[in-house]
């Protein structure tokens, strides 16, 4: 466990050490927007913190799939620090969004067809983690958890596509707009930033999972 | 054949509960009328205005009395233990699927059958004319909310707060089932010259289609015990 808890700390200070860099270029090295001003920086953070929960989700189907495979709870307990961690990002992109939305567009919410399904995902694994908590066997738990993480995961595309029909009747989408070399570099190193934060949380999750597994183990043993 | 008269018998068990005890049917009719009448309480007397949110009013109402459906799915089987027989029968635990499916649907179609009507009385809308596309809007729904529906009720079954957990699972994974029901009705009922509901429809096939494999195909590890 020692060298595993020495590689979470190394990764950990990695990850504090690109989120300051990252922060510091995206608020103070790199030139505004030139429509924006300012409120553009907070894409710096929101863009990783989306696609962190994108990412995080994926990595709960793919557990999801190999649990039910293979049977063994460690990828159970993989998909479920994942799912939490993914959780966390999903609420910080929409606040983040908002915060960006209100300045720019003049609302705190529309129903943007990205805006309607990150919303929807979130109320997803919500799900997730509210059918865990529910379930006290461990493996029935995994079970129902992995079902929810596979039929979650395969929706959030066929929900996407239904909220544009539903938008495109009345307004285009937002599209992506070309941005130059200097701020497309600042957005790719916070990704790293933001993933390595990610990879650091989930280290510090799995080992809490297993060490509540077996507290779980030990309180049912002993009546 | 052998899977579909395996998943018969059980439609045909169900049914004849339902029959005998008339437990569920009136209530749910009921409540679908009730959810009605909070609507027309809640938007005013407008019928306009109620005419146009129309189809929202009824999938709402579908929906939720849908949820009390639902939630007893397994419950004749819960009871009395019978779900462990249901599982020790040989053959594929599919048609157990099939079977609470086939009569999640038989039951909401029938719910519906006095639902519409009554919205058209309560809304002043002509539903008559467009009788057989509104039949199609409510079958394709209905059968993706059913499918969807059946299968997260196994899952929730054996579940502490199940009442809570089902919606909470169901609502967010039926939003494009929700979306292509309530604008195809609401297309129909308030006229579609351009041939709009034709997508909605394509969304509700695909919907149905997409979920009926991938919930029949996970359904036995559902049931596992």
């Amino acid at each position: 466990m020692t060298s595993n808890s020495g590689m979470a700390k190394l990764i950990g200070v990695a990850a504090l050490v690109t989120m300051l860099i990252g922060s510091f270029v995206g608020l103070f090295v790199v030139s505004p927007d030139r429509l924006q001003g300012d409120v553009q920086r907070l894409m710096y953070v929101h863009v990783p913190a989306a696609w962190l929960a994108f990412l995080a989700f994926f990595i709960v189907f793919l557990m999801s799939v190999l649990y039910l495979i293979q049977r063994d709870l460690k990828w159970d307990r993989v998909a479920h620090a994942s799912a939490e961690i993914g959780v966390v990002f999903t609420v910080l992109t929409l606040a983040l969004g908002s915060m960006w939305g209100k300045p720019t567009w003049g609302v705190w919410w529309t129903w943007d067809p990205r805006l309607t399904t990150t919303a929807i995902m979130l109320a997803i694994y919500v799900g997730y983690l509210a059918i865990r908590s529910f379930a006290d066997d461990p493996d029935k738990r995994a079970r129902w958890a992995a079902i929810v993480g596979i039929i979650g995961f395969a929706n959030v595309p066929i929900v996407y596509l239904s909220v544009i029909w539903w938008r495109t009747l009345h307004q285009p989408p937002s599209s992506p707009r070309s941005v130059s070399p200097e701020i497309l570099w600042t957005l790719l190193f916070n990704v790293l930033a933001f993933t390595l934060v990610y990879v650091y949380l989930m280290m510090r999750r799995i080992r809490l999972a297993k060490v509540e597994g077996e507290l779980e183990q030990r309180v049912a043993y002993n009546g | 054949m052998e899977l579909l008269r395996r998943s018969w018998a059980i439609v045909w068990k169900d049914l004849l509960i339902e029959a005998r005890t008339k437990q569920a049917f009136n209530a749910m009719v009921f409540f679908a009328a009730l959810v009605l009448f909070i609507f027309s309480f809640a938007l005013g007397p407008d019928t306009e205005l109620l005419r146009e949110v129309s189809g929202g009013l009824l999938w709402v109402g579908i929906a939720f009395t849908g949820i009390l459906s639902l939630n007893r799915t397994y419950q004749s089987e819960e009871t009395s233990g019978g779900i462990e027989g249901l599982r020790v029968y040989p053959g594929d635990p599919r048609a157990i699927f099939l079977g609470k499916l086939f009569g999640n649907i038989i039951v909401l179609l029938a719910v519906e059958a006095v639902l519409f009507p009554a919205a058209a009385v309560l809304f002043q809308i002509e539903m008559l004319p467009h009788a057989w596309e509104l039949a199609g809007v409510a079958l394709l729904g209905t059968v993706g909310f059913s499918i969807v529906g059946t299968f997260y009720a196994a899952l929730t079954v054996n579940l502490r707060a199940r009442e809570v957990m089902l919606p909470l699972l169901l609502f967010p994974a039926l939003v494009p089932m929700l979306l292509g029901a309530v604008n195809a009705t609401t297309l129909i009922l308030v006229g579609d010259p351009m041939q709009d509901s034709d997508i909605w429809i394509r969304l509700l096939i695909a919907f149905d289609v997409i979920f009926f494999v991938i919930s029949t195909w996970i359904f036995p590890i559902a049931l596992e015990e």
